[in-house]
């Protein structure tokens, strides 16, 4: 954590030119979008150029980007609308089961690799990501020549979101039970199963049925943009009034354990 | 029949003998020795380990997607369920890439709370370790004592969260509230009474603080006694010495983290590398390891509980000194309390958001990683903004351990898999999520 993130992004565009896209840094960890084609290259050089040494991949998991964005709470014109906010025909996580599975639209970049490195010797993190060029049978090359420890990840990522890694010497399924179909991960799996199985003691033997309950989440999915961070008068007025209730708490003495807080 | 025909029939029955010399064994996923529900499959050459291939997911709950489906705040619960061991340290990461998210700054008490939590943790995780660890490897004794040991942070637990084990006691922006003036008592029954009830309750008299404070000045003393029963045991060294090395090497390449890459020799651990919490601020040690082997992964963990006490002691100390607040004051991410509630239109109107909302998180991604007593916890965060997550994926430090299973049993014997399944300290909670 030496380098400023100024030199350090000078560096990766300097050695990887157009390879490489660079991300946010959040929480001195920068984002790395690296091309699929350069994918291996990149990460090998990663690992074993001087100015890099990423000696350890920490983390590796898949992203599905199908319905990033999207929200089932309309909150731009709410308060002349009155109740009637939700958002119709989009079906977030949850709302749905498998025979009324969203058809997924053709999204660009809709599989995403994302892994995490760690240079013990610069003391740094790094996030490397990169997409999968076919959203219908998504291939990324394997990492495991490079770092080891991206055998079991890779397998976790191809079990659950169905990204295949090529030149993956073991690609079985890691998570999911012997024989299941699907990848459960994936944005348009459903959130609960559709068949039941239970022993009915007339017929006397296990039976198979449809779920009786109802697909449904209690929160809808919510994106506002506003209010949250002390941007308006409201915002730093209430702020204030929590403060100033803070301070009076502080003061008087019988309230020192703070009670309970819901 | 002639001789000769009969010999050679002897020869061609010997050869197929040889043949079927390798053999598949089935270990677990019901076995004591498994911790939990690892299922093995071992290619055996006679006695000795060809190859390993564990089968997990049977445990598999899917926490990662259940998550995608509710606000932030009612995630937490899910966490402890992960690493059923070392639940706080769980919620630590996760909470963690929220606030680096939100960009909120915690009350500082609140810091200290998590540090002093964290480390009891720790030990208890430890304390379970060497309990599971022993009774696998015949020193039975050994889960009586550190049960015993465990029992008291299960009660400060209680004490604090109102739960033994699944606390759910951290949250965004602090914890969930103060520690209490009082220590719940022993009542008197049939069994315990008189002089025994008293001894019992001696360090119950005071507060939670003073509680932990007695259980830290005097484990020290417990863990002598755990020492004097294992580490010059020639039984013990015999099952762990030399048992599974790892290399430095193949450590970092394998992705081991915690005691499992400090053992191989390798000093690194988060807590003084990218500190966080109040973890630059007390003064500990780190102990390494040098051989990479089971032993050393067990003189490390015993280490480790001694050096959590150390911390322990210095954050009763400063939790004494500095009374204050536990939990940010933003009624945007925290909840007000039920006074406030009561006199405040705007804090009842914030609690109502939050409980049937939530907040959103500005968009984003993030990566956060405590050192939990197995290793390093990550939690990587996809935020697009809303009151959900968009994905979240933990970096559970048993994955990648157990995927090196394979590498270090191998030329080993049958029972050297237990000593090497009991040092990688796995629970399945957080190797299957």
């Amino acid at each position: 954590m030496t380098d400023t993130p100024k030199t350090v992004s000078e560096l990766f565009i300097s050695r990887f030119g157009d390879s490489v896209t660079i991300g946010a840094t959040q929480s001195g960890i920068m984002s790395l979008d690296i091309d699929v084609e350069h994918w291996l290259k990149v990460c090998r050089a990663l690992r074993d150029e001087e100015d890099f040494s990423y000696e350890q991949l920490t983390d590796l998991c898949g992203v599905d980007y199908l319905g990033y964005g999207q929200s089932e709470w309309e909150t731009e014109q709410a308060s002349s609308e009155g109740y009637s906010r939700g958002v119709v025909g989009n079906l977030g996580p949850g709302r749905f089961d498998w025979a009324d599975r969203p058809e997924a639209d053709q999204v660009e970049q809709r599989f995403g690799i994302v892994a995490h490195l760690l240079s013990f010797k610069h003391n740094k993190r790094l996030r490397i990501q990169c997409f999968a060029p076919d959203e219908g049978m998504p291939i990324v090359p394997s990492l495991v020549e490079i770092w080891n420890s991206v055998n079991w990840y890779e397998r976790e990522a191809f079990d659950l979101f169905g990204i295949v890694f090529e030149g993956h010497p073991d690609l079985r399924r890691i998570l999911t039970d012997y024989g299941f179909t699907g990848h459960p991960f994936r944005k348009d799996f459903p959130l609960i199963g559709n068949v039941a199985v239970r022993y009915d003691s007339r017929k006397k033997r296990v039976v198979y049925e449809p779920v009786e309950i109802e697909s449904r989440v209690l929160v809808p999915r919510v994106i506002r943009s506003d209010s949250r961070y002390k941007t308006d008068d409201v915002d730093l007025a209430a702020d204030e009034r929590a403060e100033e209730l803070a301070a009076n708490e502080l003061a008087s003495p019988e309230h020192t354990g703070s009670p309970e807080t819901n | 029949m002639s001789s000769l025909p009969q010999s050679t029939q002897a020869a061609q029955k010997q050869t197929e003998m040889a043949e079927i010399r390798n053999y598949t064994m089935n270990f677990g996923p019901q076995h004591p020795a498994a911790h939990g529900v690892l299922r093995l499959i071992l290619e055996m050459d006679g006695e000795t380990i060809v190859r390993a291939d564990p089968h997990i997911g049977l445990l598999h709950r899917a926490t990662e997607k259940l998550a995608e489906s509710k606000p932030y705040n009612q995630t937490v619960g899910y966490l402890d369920r992960l690493d059923y061991m070392s639940m706080m340290c769980n919620e630590h990461a996760y909470v963690r890439a929220i606030e680096q998210l939100l960009g909120i700054e915690l009350p500082p008490r609140a810091q200290w709370i998590r540090t002093m939590f964290d480390e009891l943790t720790r030990f208890s995780n430890h304390l379970l370790w060497i309990a599971s660890c022993g009774l696998d490897l015949g020193a039975m004794s050994m889960f009586i004592y550190a049960f015993r040991e465990r029992e008291m942070i299960m009660d400060m637990y209680e004490a604090v969260s109102g739960a033994r084990m699944h606390a759910n006691y951290y949250r965004p922006g602090g914890v969930y509230r103060d520690l209490p003036e009082s220590m719940p008592k022993y009542k008197e029954t049939p069994w315990t009474k008189g002089k025994d009830l008293k001894r019992r309750n001696e360090w119950r008299e005071g507060s939670l603080l003073d509680f932990i404070e007695a259980f830290a000045k005097d484990v020290s003393s417990k863990i002598d006694i755990y020492e004097t029963l294992l580490t010059d045991n020639r039984i013990w060294k015999q099952r762990t010495v030399n048992i599974g090395i790892v290399s430095p090497e193949r450590a970092v390449q394998m992705g081991f983290s915690g005691v499992m890459l400090r053992g191989s020799g390798i000093e690194w651990d988060l807590r003084k590398k990218q500190p966080y919490a109040m973890y630059d601020q007390v003064d500990f040690d780190i102990p390494v390891g040098v051989n990479g082997d089971c032993y050393d992964r067990y003189l490390l963990r015993v280490e480790e509980m001694r050096q959590s006490a150390r911390i322990i002691l210095q954050c009763v100390d400063w939790l004494r000194k500095n009374p204050g607040h536990v939990m940010l004051k933003n009624f945007k991410i925290a909840p007000p309390t039920r006074e406030e509630m009561k006199d405040d239109m705007e804090a009842l109107i914030h609690h109502f958001k939050l409980f049937t909302e939530g907040y959103c998180v500005p968009a984003g991604e993030t990566y956060a990683a405590v050192e939990a007593p197995k290793g390093e916890f990550g939690c990587y965060l996809v935020s697009d903004g809303a009151n959900k997550p968009f994905r979240l994926h933990f970096r559970a430090p048993g994955f990648p351990h157990l995927a090196g299973m394979d590498e270090m049993t191998q030329g080993h014997m049958l029972a050297d898999v237990v000593a090497i399944i009991c040092t990688l300290d796995l629970v399945f909670g957080e190797v299957d999520r």
